[in-house]
């Protein structure tokens, strides 16, 4: 038998730590680093998946679930995203769960960046096409999406506040277009 | 923009969000090394191609990432419906009962017809080439 592995922790170097921007009706802010799994499952695993995260996995389209600061985000019929705001690792979470399942850390994958404000649905259907209308899109409700020429993930937390997660790599494209955005909200 | 009905999402969504992805119902062979060359051509390049409707693929790729099935019409650019993958192909004649197309409806200008012709035919007859 081999000895136990050492753990090796690297130092974080978050992409637009600390950015933020104020223009009337949107206030935008890079949110703080976060724990989060890409989750892959079929329907009979479900359960098994749900008990072992705490918060139980939404099956319905374009719905979300939160729970002591962990939050499931339904991607696709077999898709979700983990989100752990509390430093708690949703990874290790399922490791012991013996139901089929695919669950990546992807972590350092994303940055998130909160839209906050009156107007924080215009500033982002300046560049997102979907119905941010509360009727269609109300609390909640969390849908993979596009903004300008980058793939988002976009989540209601409230009436006027969205989180936006993106790939690391496009995260300043992102926040310089909703930078942009939030100026024209408010002209 | 179009909306385009994802049958996965069950809702219509912009059509930025989508992404096509080729002829639909193309089975692939079970025993592909015994295909003839003329059958391997035939399933790897022809395509019906038509003026008026098509059974496309289609991905929700930046949704809910699914392939899918839809009718559409190549003319109007008309989604006539959509439908989940490994579903059976959808009765023609019964589709057009229900929502008659705009290429099938609409009377075919000859005169139009007369301009569409082949892009190397255009440039011989304007002598441009
Ligand atoms: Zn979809």
């Amino acid at each position: 038998m081999a000895k136990a592995a050492t753990t090796i922790t690297a130092a974080r170097a978050p992409a637009q730590a600390g950015r933020d921007f104020s223009a009337k009706g949107v206030k935008l802010a890079v949110l703080a680093p976060a724990e989060r799994i890409s989750l892959r499952a079929p329907e009979a695993s479900i359960a098994a998946l749900s008990k072992a995260l705490g918060v139980t996995l939404p099956q319905k389209a374009k719905t979300s679930a939160t729970k002591d600061g962990r939050t499931a985000l339904r991607l696709g019929p077999d898709e979700w995203m983990v989100i752990d705001e509390k430093g708690n690792d949703p990874l290790a979470d399922c490791a012991g769960v013996k139901q089929l399942h695919s669950a990546v850390g992807i972590s350092h994958r994303n940055v998130a960046i909160s839209v906050t404000g009156p107007a924080a649905a215009a500033c982002i259907n300046s560049g997102c096409p979907q119905d941010l209308s509360l009727a269609a899109f109300p609390v909640g409700a969390c849908s993979r999406t596009i903004l300008g020429k980058s793939e988002i993930l976009l989540l209601r937390t409230a009436e006027d506040a969205f989180r936006v997660e993106c790939w690391r790599s496009f995260s300043d494209y992102v926040f310089t277009f909703l930078a942009q955005a939030a100026t024209d909200a408010a002209a | 923009m179009l909306l385009i009905r994802c049958p996965y999402c069950e809702e219509e969504r912009p059509e930025l969000e989508f992404r096509n992805a080729g002829e639909a119902h193309i089975a692939r062979s079970t025993n592909i090394a015994a295909e003839s060359d003329e059958d391997f051509e035939k399933f790897f390049f022809i395509r019906s191609n038509p003026k008026g409707i098509i059974f496309e693929r289609w991905r929700h790729i930046h949704g809910c990432a699914r392939f899918f099935n839809a009718v559409r019409d190549t003319v109007s650019d008309k989604f006539v419906m959509t439908y989940k993958a490994g579903e059976p192909k959808p009765d023609l004649a019964k589709i057009m009962k229900t929502d008659k197309p705009a290429a099938v409806a609409a009377e075919v200008d000859p005169q139009e017809d007369k301009t569409k012709k082949p892009a190397a035919k255009r440039a011989a007859q304007k002598g441009d080439a």
